[in-house]
């Protein structure tokens, strides 16, 4: 029988996926702090949550991840207003649009700063808790693209390569001291992300990874693709060797 | 350390201003200081099944004491007391919020060996108490079932030991203390001297302010042994009338029932009566009165170091295991029940579970909760009963039952009353805890409707209407106006409190 979530934050939670995964949660009776930069989409999300549920189960707390400094208090009050804490999703990402000949720095450094270094900034708050209570659940959503550096948006892949093997390292820090530490590796889900791109492969809603991101937690799963085909996927990408991937067009 | 610990209160930024608004905090803005994340640890009930996170502040002095408080001001955070954390439940945690550990503040300030009166800082434990007063031939008037909880704690919970049919509770032996309120006031209070305070502090469950020094009466002993009798017993009425026999005259009395007995043996078990042994009767008072010769021995039969025979218990921790345990312990007292006594020390005798060190592990991981009842005497026999009857058809018989008879006392928010307690223990796993939780409630309302009360330092599973309810509207509303008085911010709070007298 799993640890059931009770008392959770997702980050990244105002649309697609990370909304998906907090609706998933409370309807599954847990309270859930959302956090996210747009006010707006997260007061909707907690109105439909509280709604449906009857009660305040989902808690709106506007954050940008690159204000590291007000992280400590942030994290502390949300502690306090959930009363506790077990769980924490990280899902916040940023892919903007990468021309093939184009070398942006700036764009780039973002996608480091939102998909990798806000990971960091709140799994290792969560871990530093976690580790003294001897319990708790870290999620990582990082993406098949970390699985190989391919010519789309090399600083995307990057920003989910360096997610992927700092999860593993958190995992094996943490998990002798109790804390377990997921990582996801959605294929296509349907959210603005992925929006008018074309060969969407195996394509699905957000509800639905979130079902299968929510159960390969609970499961303290290592590694889950989403939905499960692509590991298959993922396994081949791994293995071909250089010289031919470099002629491969994906 | 206090050093540190101000250093570190000071250093906090009361600039740092947040983004914080708290239900709580009745709407008010709070400043967003953060508390130092180092201080952030698992706190566990006793029982082990109850557990949350707290900033553990754990100081030494009184101004370090006052700091605390200070902080949490300055946080918008709220303070919930903790001594040795020996209540079973969520009575000494407080999630997300400010712990204040007193046991540093363990000094014995004053002993008069003529008078038997000592007093102490909060944070001074049973241990400490009875292994400084013993020589001088004193012992405590009252002790719980363990000798590690702290003094301020068992004020607290106004605890009473296996002689409150004679001795009333712990606070009918208290003399005075003073007490800390949050604001920063200190009161000195007595029977005689702010004697409100003073009878509802005790029993208060911390929510009134701190206890900073307490003056006890002990009891003149004549011997380091007391004379103990064990007597086998057939069913829940030959418990009884075994208790009503030996009231008027024993010392101690305590009844251990195996939940197992059904039909016939309902309640079957055994009582336990000792007694003090008067002026002269012992010969070697000198000796028996140290402690060296208090101890149990530190080998069970001789054989197995008596620190891990919790490992070896964790094999019978079950409900088979149990009823075969149960039985060879019923069936060897009904053997060896010849009507003699023996003499035991008391500390023997009164902490028997603190000689099997960690037995709550044998519990496992998800660990215990202990439901006690106190049920007036005209009602005992029936709810008892009803109470044993639907352990064994829910399919969870307690793995440890005892029986004890109390009085009346003078602190209203006390849970002894005049008549008997039963105290149930329940092993909880991650998949029996609903169903636990749902027994506990039907065997609530049985207490209820007999009248009885429950006792906040053994409870897990109370609901506000039912602590209101034994309570009284009437006391509760009292209580709640000299909290009022004391802590007009509502400072002081615990998960027991929040959970059972919350605003949610
Ligand atoms: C094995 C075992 C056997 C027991 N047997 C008995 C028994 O026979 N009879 C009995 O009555 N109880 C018994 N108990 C319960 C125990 O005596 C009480 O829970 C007691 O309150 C524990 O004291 P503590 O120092 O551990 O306090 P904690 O459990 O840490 O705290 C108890 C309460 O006191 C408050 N508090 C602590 N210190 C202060 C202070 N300085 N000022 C104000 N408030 C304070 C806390 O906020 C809390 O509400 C037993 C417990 C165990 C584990
Ligand atoms: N969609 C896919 O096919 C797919 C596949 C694999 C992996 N993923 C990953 O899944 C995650 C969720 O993506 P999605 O598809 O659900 O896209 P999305 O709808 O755009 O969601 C991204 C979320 O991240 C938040 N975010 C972005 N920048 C932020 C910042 N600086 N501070 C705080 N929050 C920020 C956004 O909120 P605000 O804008 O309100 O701040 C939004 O809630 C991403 O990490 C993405 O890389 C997606």
């Amino acid at each position: 029988m799993p640890e059931p979530i009770r008392k959770a934050i997702v980050v990244g939670a105002s649309s697609g996926i990370g909304a998906a995964i907090a609706k998933r949660l409370a309807a599954d009776g847990a309270y859930v702090a959302v956090v996210a930069r747009r006010d707006d989409e997260l007061q909707r999300l907690c109105d439909e949550i509280n709604q449906q549920a009857g009660e305040e189960r989902a808690m709106p707390f506007v954050h940008d991840v690159r204000n590291r400094d007000e992280l400590p208090l942030l994290f502390q009050d949300i502690a306090r207003r959930l009363d506790g804490l077990d769980t924490i999703f990280y899902a916040a990402g940023v892919m903007p649009e990468v021309e093939p000949n184009e070398y942006s720095t700036d764009k780039d450094a973002l996608m480091i700063e939102v998909n990798t270094i806000g990971a960091m900034a709140w799994l290792n708050e969560g871990a530093k808790r976690f580790e003294r209570m001897g319990e708790g659940r870290l999620v990582g959503i990082s993406s098949i693209a970390g699985d190989r550096g391919r010519r789309g948006n090399p600083a995307y892949c990057t920003s989910k390569a360096a997610m992927n093997t700092f999860l593993e390292s958190l995992r094996n820090r943490l998990e002798v001291k109790g804390v377990s530490v997921t990582t996801i590796k959605p294929g296509f889900v349907d959210t603005v992300m992925t929006k008018g791109k074309p060969g969407l492969l195996w394509l699905i809603s957000p509800e639905d990874a979130a079902k299968k991101i929510v159960s390969a937690s609970l499961k303290n799963k290592n590694t889950a693709y989403v939905p499960g085909q692509w590991r298959l996927v993922g396994t081949i990408i791994r293995s071909i060797p250089s010289f031919l991937f470099k002629r491969i067009n994906i | 350390m206090s050093d540190t610990l101000n250093e570190q209160i000071s250093n906090i930024p009361n600039d740092h201003v947040g983004f914080i608004t708290s239900p709580k905090w009745k709407g008010e803005v709070v400043s967003g200081i953060s508390l130092p994340s180092d201080h952030l640890e698992r706190v566990e009930g006793w029982g082990v099944s109850t557990s949350s996170a707290g900033y553990v502040f754990r100081p030494s002095t009184l101004e370090a004491l006052y700091e605390v408080f200070a902080l949490a001001r300055r946080t918008g955070r709220s303070v919930g007391f903790r001594g040795a954390g020996r209540s079973y439940g969520d009575a000494s945690l407080n999630s997300e919020n400010i712990v204040l550990d007193l046991t540093r503040m363990n000094r014995i300030l004053d002993w008069n060996p003529t008078t038997g009166i000592i007093k102490v800082e909060s944070g001074v434990t049973i241990k400490q108490l009875w292994e400084y007063i013993l020589p001088d031939g004193w012992w405590p008037a009252v002790v719980p079932g363990t000798m590690f909880p702290t003094i301020g704690g068992c004020a607290s919970m106004n605890i009473h030991g296996k002689n409150n049919f004679v001795a009333g509770p712990i606070g009918d032996h208290i003399l005075e203390f003073e007490l800390l309120s949050p604001e920063g006031e200190l009161f000195r209070c007595s029977r005689e001297e702010n004697s409100e305070i003073f009878r509802s502090a005790i029993g208060g469950f911390g929510m009134l302010g701190c206890f900073t020094s307490i003056t006890l009466k002990t009891k003149r002993i004549w011997s380091g042994l007391l004379e103990v009798e064990a007597v086998n017993i057939p069913n829940l009425d030959a418990m009884f009338t075994c208790f009503e026999e030996r009231l008027n005259g024993a010392d101690y009395l305590v009844g251990w029932i195996d939940a197992f007995g059904s039909g016939k043996g309902l309640g079957r078990g055994v009582v336990h009566e000792a007694n003090y042994l008067e002026r002269g009767v012992d010969p070697d008072p000198a000796q028996t009165l140290r402690i060296e010769n208090q101890q149990l021995p530190d080998t069970i039969l001789g054989l197995l170091p008596k620190s891990i025979l919790w490992k070896f218990m964790r094999f019978f921790t079950n409900n088979v295991g149990v009823r075969f345990v149960n039985l060879a312990k019923f069936w060897s007292s009904k053997l060896l029940d010849r009507g003699g006594t023996f003499r035991q020390s008391h500390a023997a005798f009164a902490f028997l579970l603190d000689y099997v060190p960690n037995w709550k592990k044998s519990y496992g991981k998800g660990g215990l909760i202990q439901y006690q009842s106190f049920v007036p005497k005209e009602t005992a026999r029936h709810v008892f009963r009803a109470q044993l009857e639907l352990c064994q058809k829910r399919g969870f018989p307690s793995y440890l039952a005892v029986f004890k008879r109390h009085r009346a006392d003078e602190f209203p928010m006390s849970h002894a009353l005049d008549g008997y307690s039963l105290a149930l223990d329940f092993k909880v796993t991650r998949k029996n805890r609903d169903k636990i939780w749902r027994l506990a409630s039907e065997m609530n309302r049985l207490v209820l409707d007999g009248g009885g009360r429950f006792y906040f330092a053994k409870d897990s599973t109370l609901k506000p209407e039912d602590a209101r309810e034994f309570l009284g509207d009437k006391t509760l509303a009292d209580f709640v106006l000299l909290k009022q008085r004391l802590d007009p911010r509502g400072i002081l709070e615990t998960d027991l409190a929040k959970r059972l007298f919350g605003s949610k």
